[in-house]
């Protein structure tokens, strides 16, 4: 049978935001990762944010992948340091918007330091992390995040390690922003990261998304799809919920939302508070003192 | 009773006798549990997760315990724990993991702790190329943290090799008390061949040198004859204290300058004056070589080809295979350099072990670096030709040459094409 | 160009080496620093902190020396010169960060203010015992450069030179003190803004759509950009070509990374930086740096006095290693003494260069801590006396 030719150039509407000359991209069929940038190149409209004064940094994994697709000035770094690299970039040119897009190992096994203190500091970033409940590029082995009893090949007798609750976490050392959704919501998803853009502050949000090739293969879950049916018929919107509640279990109830929305003064603002009241003199500091010693 | 005396056998448990068809990174697990390793940390790291996930797999099975530490530090942290508890212990990784390990590497060396440490070396530098081998660790292994120390480095050719090299890793690491560090590649790692594993009493293992005296008089650094102190372990009423500060043997830290010297000197002539009875190397056709080829790992098997192409061209060439890199063979360099027109090194990298076998030559041998920047492993034609050209010099060549490739003529004198 | 007069003491003080240090950074530009504490590195920061409100400058302490480099990593893209401080342990930990360094080719500045090691090892306690790790510590193929200061003057002149040369071939660049010049007080002599020279940093001038990060200019250095300006560039740690795109194969490996070694290697002669006394006539040539340094040149000048023909080759820089000058003047001399202040580090790479022409005395550090003149006159005396050819490295004391 025939098929006629459609003569249009069909044109991805995030186009002018992402580096289509690398495409396509590297992510299985099933991934939620696609879906997570997507909402991202769609929240970056809605905030009305220059993309040039934006900035990505991604860690490593299939994640961390995400940098070298959005088409801003993108930086995919060390394991689990993205968050320190964003830091630098923040604390030299508090002009920039920095986002950092990584997955649950890389911010949350390795990078966990850094995490709780960027939090704690209150830099001024957004956190975009995709939680696939297991480390996917690295061919399937367990995650902090990984559900208890899950298997995954470095766990092939099931988990025995209780998972983090990411949301609990950040508000407990100190975000300002946090929200939970999975790959299925993506307009709620897509108003979270504009929000998110928007805020000041250190702001987190958690993108739940399946992982065809080996989470939900290795458990049995069935594929991308069903996966997807799993989070329709088990998320639970519960806005302004409280993060200490939101435990995910292996296929149990998965609660999303927005949870933490406040102020706290940014780290840049602390600092430049401090600044201002340094009274620079405009004499050269007493050089005879010398050094002291620390003892 | 000397330290020869005191080896032992494998224990059945941990042995998986039979004949496999298994990969590097697998037979490298496999070699560890037949070594009698009772716990292993590690942190996933491509190419080397299957040697953990095969860990994973039979470990619990044989009496020994797993876990996946948050990241490297932890994973070599723990090592450290365990064998301070009393246990055989190994981690697992590649580049970026080996470089985030260096300082707990040298805090190992500092307090003087047996572990193995498998690095399944990929492309670099930084992240590089995390699927395809490289050679480019060699002297990060020697000199990757700070101060002073020594230890020693093993580079298998294959999946046998990596059964038998863990087994005598964990051996190595017993005898002197050091970390060893088994440097393989990508290569090797992922390479599927055949593995025997023997009887459980056809395996020789050194075990633990424990201290069997009087609690009050246990000195955990004092040293035996061959300078290597006896070990001991946590929960035996030793009240042991371990810090990375310089110690005397009573383990507490002292500031005094002299003792210091003693202490770090001691901690680099354990290896250095042990040196003979470390060093293991593969020499083949040496005698009246004009070219001899020096190798190791993956390199040493692509060089075999490379030899044999230019034997048929009537050229004499010998190969030396560096089974252990680190303590490097200086005098048999030294020896070899007085008799042969040319080494030609052949390494997966733009330069490494090539500058200690041209320390070694003494000018007395030209030295041909044939590199490679990884990601893949050398044309054995480079190897051959690097060979004749070696063989052709009349003249002393000052430094290091460095012979150009197929690979380097076709990126930048061809031009590189993008590829999609 | 010339220096920035917000960041330039002028004058003459008394300052201790890690005082001139955070001297030199503000003076070569320095904006930005990220730190983790590390004795015997405190006072560097401390410094630096003290002046930050004055010139501008900004400052992080992060959680751990890992995360310090990183964040220096970002500070340096936008813009900024950027530099951290650290000790052994810490330098280990920076190994990591110091391969993205050089794989995003970004200019940074690590100052490590060494300490006896390994381990923990003896905190305050001077010892040059990082210096192989400085060229080898990361994993991958690279070359570094690395320079050693014998004095509070050094770590100010120093200092300066590692920012313009970190700029000049995009690269981390090293400066390797110890905790002994660290403390040490002489006098600093800064001079004005306009006498100091600043290595700009190399900027990509052309439309934003058409920057390639890494294409590289006849000397194979390729020019930056700095975040926010528009380019929505790329860079990764994955091997990449020369729009920063990952690309996995063997060609890409040699396009990306032979060029990453080269840039320095073809041009050791402009970096390599070294003072020669009592050189032409020497029969015996001591070659030493840091801390060494000073010993060597009191015990040439005394060794000169007494007749015995000694000269002395102090290395600045360190890394790349002053390979030709080393083979050149083995065909000179009876032998080569090297003061290190560890078990045998820059010692092996002047065996190496000898090729077997000069023989080699090598003095490990002192049971005090540091070289004294003697030691190291004994030597030269010995090596003057030793006529034949020896086979291999003589380890003196």
């Amino acid at each position: 049978m025939a098929v006629e030719r459609i003569n249009r150039k069909e044109i991805h509407p995030m186009e002018n935001l992402l580096r289509m000359e690398r495409m396509p991209h590297i992510w299985c069929p099933t991934c939620g990762i696609g879906i997570a940038v997507t909402a991202f190149t769609a929240a970056l409209e809605k905030a009305k944010l220059d993309p040039n004064m934006v900035s990505i940094v991604s860690g490593i994994g299939c994640t961390g992948r995400v940098a070298g697709y959005v088409k801003l000035d993108s930086f995919h770094t060390t394991h689990g340091r993205p968050i320190a690299f964003a830091t630098g970039i923040k604390v030299a040119n508090p002009k920039m918007k920095v986002v950092v897009f990584s997955g649950d190992g890389d911010l949350m096994a390795i990078g966990g330091n850094h995490f709780i203190h960027a939090a704690r500091r209150n830099i001024d970033m957004l956190v975009v992390c995709v939680n696939n409940f297991i480390y996917a590029m690295t061919g399937g082995q367990v995650a902090p995040t990984t559900p208890l009893a899950a298997y995954a090949t470095t766990s092939p007798y099931g988990c025995v390690e209780p998972p983090f609750n990411i949301p609990y976490i950040a508000d407990s050392s100190g975000a300002v922003y946090v929200a939970r959704y999975t790959a299925l919501h993506v307009r709620r998803l897509t108003n979270a990261l504009t929000e998110a853009l928007q805020k000041k502050g250190f702001s987190v949000v958690e993108v739940i998304s399946p992982c065809g090739m080996y989470y939900s293969r290795i458990n049995r879950l069935g594929d991308g799809l069903e996966m997807m049916k799993f989070y329709h018929d088990n998320v639970e919107i519960r806005n302004g919920e409280d993060t200490k509640n939101l435990d995910i279990g292996f296929q149990t109830k998965i609660i999303c939302g927005k949870f933490v929305d406040r102020e706290r003064p940014t780290y840049m603002e602390r600092y430049n508070q401090w600044l201002s009241e340094v009274k620079p003199t405009g004499k050269n500091p007493d050089v005879s003192r010398g050094a002291q010693s620390e003892g | 009773m000397s330290p020869e005396e005191h080896k032992v056998k494998a224990n059945s448990k941990g042995v998986l006798t039979g004949v496999y068809y298994i990969d590097g990174d697998v037979a490298s697990g496999y070699g560890a549990l037949a070594a009698g390793c009772k716990f292993v940390a590690g942190y996933p790291i491509t190419p080397s997760t299957e040697a953990f996930e095969a860990i994973c797999h039979r470990g619990p099975q044989v009496g020994a315990v797993f876990i996946q530490m948050e990241d490297e530090l932890g994973s070599i942290s723990a090592i450290m724990g365990a064998a301070w508890a009393g246990v055989k212990t190994m981690t697992i990784t590649s580049g970026p993991g080996y470089s985030l390990m260096q300082e707990t590497i040298g805090f190992g060396a500092m307090l003087e702790t047996p572990f193995v440490l498998l690095n399944i070396q990929r492309g670099g530098p930084s992240t590089g190329v995390p699927t395809k081998t490289g050679q480019a660790d060699m002297m990060q292994s020697r000199w990757g943290a700070h101060g002073d120390y020594e230890l020693i480095a093993i580079s298998p050719d294959s999946p046998q090799e990596m059964f038998d090299y863990t087994i005598k890793a964990f051996n190595l690491a017993e005898k002197y008390r050091c970390p060893v560090m088994i440097m393989s590649d990508e290569c090797v790692g992922h390479m599927t061949e055949k593995v025997v594993i023997p009887d459980a009493d056809k395996i020789e293992i050194e075990p633990r040198r424990l201290y069997a005296g009087p609690a009050s008089d246990y000195l955990p650094f004092k040293p035996d004859p061959d300078l290597v102190p006896k070990m001991a372990k946590a929960g035996e009423g030793l009240n042991l204290y371990i810090t990375g500060l310089v110690h005397d043997e009573r383990g507490y830290p002292v500031t005094d300058a002299d003792y210091k010297s003693m202490h770090v000197r001691r901690l680099v002539d354990k290896i250095r004056l042990n040196k003979d009875k470390i060093i293991e190397l593969r020499e083949q056709g040496i005698d009246g070589a004009d070219v001899i080829v020096v190798s190791y790992g993956i390199s040493s098997r692509v060089a075999v080809k490379g030899v044999e192409i230019a034997r048929q061209k009537g050229i004499k060439v010998g190969t030396l295979r560096l089974v252990t890199v680190w303590p490097f063979p200086d005098e048999r360099i030294v020896e070899l350099a007085k008799g042969t027109k040319a080494f030609v090194v052949p390494e997966i990298n733009y330069g490494q072990i090539v500058f200690d076998v041209a320390r070694c030559a003494h000018g007395q041998a030209n030295v041909v670096l044939v590199p490679h920047g990884g990601a893949g492993v050398h044309n054995p034609s480079d190897v051959a030709e690097a060979i004749e050209f070696a063989a052709r010099q009349e003249k002393p060549i000052e430094g290091v040459y460095e012979f150009k490739t197929r690979l380097e003529k076709s990126v930048f004198e061809g031009g590189f094409r993008l590829k999609e | 160009m010339k220096a920035d007069k917000t960041g330039v003491l002028t004058g003459s003080h008394i300052l201790s080496g890690n005082e001139a240090c955070a001297e030199g950074a503000l003076a070569a530009g320095c904006r930005f620093l990220g730190l983790y504490p590390i004795v015997p590195s405190i006072e560097v920061s401390k410094r630096f902190l003290e002046r930050a409100p004055q010139v501008g400058a900004t400052f992080i302490q992060m959680e751990d020396e890992i995360s310090a480099l990183a964040a220096v990593i970002g500070a340096s893209w936008t813009g900024k010169k950027s530099m951290t401080v650290t000790s052994g342990p810490g330098l280990s930990l920076m190994m990591e960060h110091l391969g993205l360094g050089v794989m995003l080719e970004t200019p940074c500045v690590i100052v490590d203010i060494q300490m006896v090691g390994p381990g923990l090892g003896l905190p305050d306690h001077p010892a040059y015992g990082d210096m192989m790790q400085a060229r080898w510590g990361s994993h991958g193929d690279y070359e570094i450069i690395a320079l050693a200061p014998s004095s509070p003057q050094e770590m100010f002149d120093f200092t300066i030179k590692a920012f313009n040369f970190s700029e000049r071939y995009r690269i981390p660049v090293a400066v390797m003190s110890d905790a002994y010049v660290a403390q040490l007080k002489e006098t600093v002599v800064i001079p004005p803004a306009d006498r100091i020279n600043i290595e700009p940093r190399r900027y990509f001038q052309g439309p934003t759509d058409s920057y390639l990060p890494f294409k590289r200019d006849e000397d194979l250095v390729p020019r930056m950009v700095d975040i926010g300006q528009g380019y929505r560039f790329h860079v990764t740690g994955l091997t990449h070509d020369d729009r920063g795109y990952p690309i996995m194969f063997e060609e890409c490996q040699e396009y990306n990374v032979h060029p990453l070694v080269r840039k320095i290697r073809c041009y050791v002669d402009k970096i390599v930086d070294t003072q020669e006394t009592y050189i032409d006539d020497a029969e015996v040539v001591v070659i030493s740096y840091g801390v060494a340094a000073r010993a060597a040149g009191e015990a040439v000048a005394q060794a000169r006095n007494t007749g015995l023909k000694a000269g002395s080759l102090k290395l600045n820089t360190v890394w790349p290693f002053p390979e030709k000058r080393v083979i050149e003047l083995a065909k000179q001399v009876k032998a080569f003494i090297v003061p290190e202040m560890n078990f045998g580090q820059v010692v092996l790479e002047v065996e190496r260069c000898s090729n077997g022409k000069a023989n080699i005395f090598f003095l490990h550090h002192g049971d005090n801590g540091i070289e004294y003149p003697d030691g190291i006159i004994a030597a030269i005396k010995q090596a003057s006396q030793t006529n034949e050819l020896l086979s291999s490295t003589i380890e003196l004391k």
